[in-house]
C-alpha cells in the first residue's frame, strides 16, 4: 500500500521534528522546568548553600495569574553540584499554567546574594506535543477511552478498508474540530449560547460530512468510490463529537484543537489497523463456535487495551 | 396490545441492542465500572430513545428523505440537551462521572438506527413501545455488564461492600470492559446454540 507507507513516513518525520524542537524551546534564563506534575526544577547558575536550599520557606511559589495564592512547597532536593534544586509539591501542578518561583536571600558560600525570580511555563510546542502524544497513544481514544467502538468493530475486518477509513476519518476529524472551535469562539461564547453546543457541534459534523460527500462525488469520483462508504459512517462515530467537546472543556486554542484532533484521528487509525491485522489472521483460526465473530474481537480488543496500558508510563512531557 | 408487548420483548432479549445488534458499544464498555453509572446512563438513553422515537414518528411526513439523517440528529440532540440539563440537578455526583457520555448519546448508533428503521415508518404508539423496548434492553445490558464488573473488580454492588476484597482488579480497568462484553456475547450465543442447535451469526454492524 503506497498511501500507508507515505502516511507512516510523514507522521514519523513529524514526530522526530517535534522531538528535536521541544528541548530547544524549553531552555531560557531565569526559567525552570516541570518535573512531571509534582515538581519544579530551577537552576541557580552557581553553587548554593545546602542549609539554605533545604528550607522550603525560602521559596515562594504561585501561579502567575493569582500571585496571592501561595503553593506549599513540600520538600527541596539539591543536585550533587549544588547548582540546581528540585521543589516538590503535595498538590499536583496545573501543567498548562505559568508558575513563578521567588527565591529569597540566596546564600552561596555563607554570603547572601539576593533574591531571584524564576518563571516556569511549558512551551507551546511542549503542550502541543503532549496533546498529540496523549490523544494518540497514552489515552488512545479506542483502547483507553472506549470511544468509536461501533466503527472500530464494524470496519476492522480487512486492512484495506481499515486504512481507507483511517485516512477519511482523520481528515474529517481535523477539519470539523477546527470548525467547531471557530463556531464556539466566535458565535457560541460571545452570545452566551454554550448550552447549545451539543446541537451545534453535531449539526456541524453532520452538515460537514454531507458536504464532503456531495463535493467528493462531483470533484473526484475515484476517491469518492474508495472513501464514500466510510463518510456516512463517520457521523455515528463517538470520537467525532467527543473531540470538539473535550476541546471546548479544555479551552484549547486553534492549534491545540488541531493537534488534539490529529492525535485522535491518527490514534484511531493505528487502533483500526492493528485490529485489522489480527482479525485477518483470526479468519483462518479455529475459534470456538460461540466466540466466532464479535465475541473474539472483543477479547482481542481487551488484550490490546492491556498492552496500551503500558503507554501510561510515557508521560515525559 | 399484543403486538406492543411483542415489540418491548423484542428489544429486551431477541434484538438486545448491546449483545445482539452490537450497537452502541462505547457506553457499554466505558461507563460500566459500577452499577450506579450504568443505571443512570441506561435511564437517560431510555428517555432519549422513547422521546425521539415519538418525535420522529409524529413529524415523519414533514421530513424530506434526503435530509432525514441531519433531521434525526437534531431531534436526538434536542432531547439529549434536555437530559443534560436535568441530570446535574438530580444526581450531580454520578453526572460528573458520565458527563461526556451523556453528551455522546447523540451519536449512539442504537437511537438513530431505531428512528431510521422503525419510527420513520410506523405510527406513534408502536414507535413508543419500540423505543421503550430498545431502551429497556439497553438498560438491561448496561446493568448486567456493570454488575459483573463492579462485583469482580471492586468486590462491591451498588457501592456496598459485598466481598470485602477485590478478586480481579482487571475488571475495572479499560481491558476488563472488553473482556466482560466478549464473554457475555459468547454466553448469549451459547444459550442460543443450546436452544436452537445452531450458532447465530452476530449482526456485527456498526
Amino acid at each position: 500500500m503506497k498511501i500507508s507507507r507515505f502516511l507512516i513516513t510523514t507522521s514519523f518525520c513529524l514526530v522526530l521534528l517535534l522531538l528535536g524542537l521541544a528541548p530547544v524551546m524549553a531552555e531560557g534564563v531565569g526559567s525552570g522546568s516541570f518535573q512531571k506534575d509534582t515538581g519544579i526544577e530551577i537552576s541557580f547558575g552557581l553553587p548554593v548553600d545546602e542549609a539554605w536550599a533545604k528550607n522550603p520557606a525560602n521559596f515562594d511559589v504561585y501561579e502567575k495569574s493569582d500571585p496571592d495564592i501561595k503553593i506549599a512547597v513540600d520538600s527541596v532536593t539539591l543536585d550533587p553540584r549544588r547548582i540546581s534544586a528540585t521543589l516538590r509539591f503535595k498538590e499536583p501542578l496545573n501543567l498548562a499554567a505559568e508558575y513563578v518561583v521567588d527565591a529569597k536571600d540566596i546564600t552561596s558560600d555563607g554570603k547572601v546574594i539576593g533574591a531571584r525570580q524564576f518563571t516556569i511555563k511549558k512551551s507551546e510546542t511542549q503542550v502541543l506535543f503532549g496533546l498529540l502524544l496523549g490523544a494518540m497513544l497514552i489515552s488512545n481514544f479506542v483502547f483507553t477511552k472506549y470511544l468509536g467502538l461501533c466503527i472500530f468493530f464494524g470496519v476492522s475486518q480487512k486492512k484495506d478498508t481499515a486504512i481507507g477509513m483511517g485516512i477519511t476519518f482523520t481528515t474529517v476529524m481535523i477539519l470539523s474540530a477546527v470548525m467547531c472551535w471557530a463556531l464556539l469562539t466566535f458565535v457560541l461564547l460571545p452570545y452566551n449560547l454554550s448550552f447549545l453546543r451539543i446541537i451545534v457541534f453535531i449539526g456541524t459534523v453532520a452538515i460537514f460530512v454531507q458536504a464532503v460527500d456531495t463535493i467528493l462525488r462531483k470533484v473526484n469520483p475515484y476517491l469518492f468510490k474508495r472513501l464514500g462508504v466510510y463518510l456516512v459512517l463517520i457521523t455515528t462515530n463517538c470520537i467525532i463529537l467527543a473531540v470538539p467537546l473535550e476541546n471546548a472543556d479544555g479551552g484549547h486554542g486553534p492549534f491545540a484543537s488541531f493537534t488534539y484532533a490529529l492525535g485522535a484521528g491518527v490514534g484511531f487509525a493505528i487502533a483500526l489497523f492493528l485490529m485489522a491485522c489480527v482479525r485477518e489472521k483470526l479468519e483462518v483460526c479455529r475459534v470456538p463456535p460461540s466466540f466466532q465473530g464479535l465475541p473474539i474481537a472483543f477479547i482481542v480488543a481487551g488484550l490490546f487495551a492491556l498492552a496500551f496500558l503500558g503507554f501510561s508510563g510515557l508521560a515525559i512531557f | 396490545m399484543n403486538r406492543n408487548l411483542q415489540l418491548v420483548w423484542n428489544g429486551f432479549i431477541p434484538e438486545n441492542p448491546i449483545f445482539r445488534l452490537a450497537l452502541s458499544l462505547c457506553p457499554a464498555v466505558a461507563v460500566t465500572t459500577n452499577i450506579k453509572n450504568g443505571v443512570m446512563l441506561g435511564v437517560s438513553v431510555l428517555f432519549v430513545q422513547v422521546m425521539s422515537s415519538c418525535t420522529a414518528s409524529i413529524f415523519k411526513s414533514f421530513i424530506h428523505p434526503r435530509i432525514r439523517i441531519p433531521a434525526y440528529v437534531i431531534i436526538i440532540a434536542t432531547w439529549v440537551s434536555v437530559i443534560d440539563m436535568i441530570l446535574p440537578v438530580v444526581n450531580p455526583a454520578v453526572y460528573g462521572e458520565i458527563k461526556l457520555f451523556i453528551a455522546l448519546i447523540v451519536v449512539f448508533a442504537i437511537i438513530i438506527s431505531r428512528l431510521e428503521l422503525f419510527a420513520s415508518k410506523e405510527p406513534l404508539v408502536p414507535s413508543f413501545f419500540d423505543g421503550l423496548g430498545m431502551g429497556i434492553g439497553f438498560l438491561f445490558g448496561l446493568c448486567l455488564t456493570s454488575a459483573i464488573r463492579e462485583f469482580f473488580g471492586a468486590g462491591q454492588l451498588w457501592g456496598f461492600d459485598v466481598l470485602g476484597f477485590k478478586p480481579l482488579l482487571i475488571m475495572i480497568l479499560p481491558a476488563g470492559g472488553f473482556f466482560v462484553i466478549g464473554f457475555i456475547m459468547a454466553t448469549f450465543n451459547w444459550i442460543e446454540y443450546l436452544r436452537t442447535g445452531k450458532v447465530p451469526r452476530a449482526a456485527g454492524g456498526h
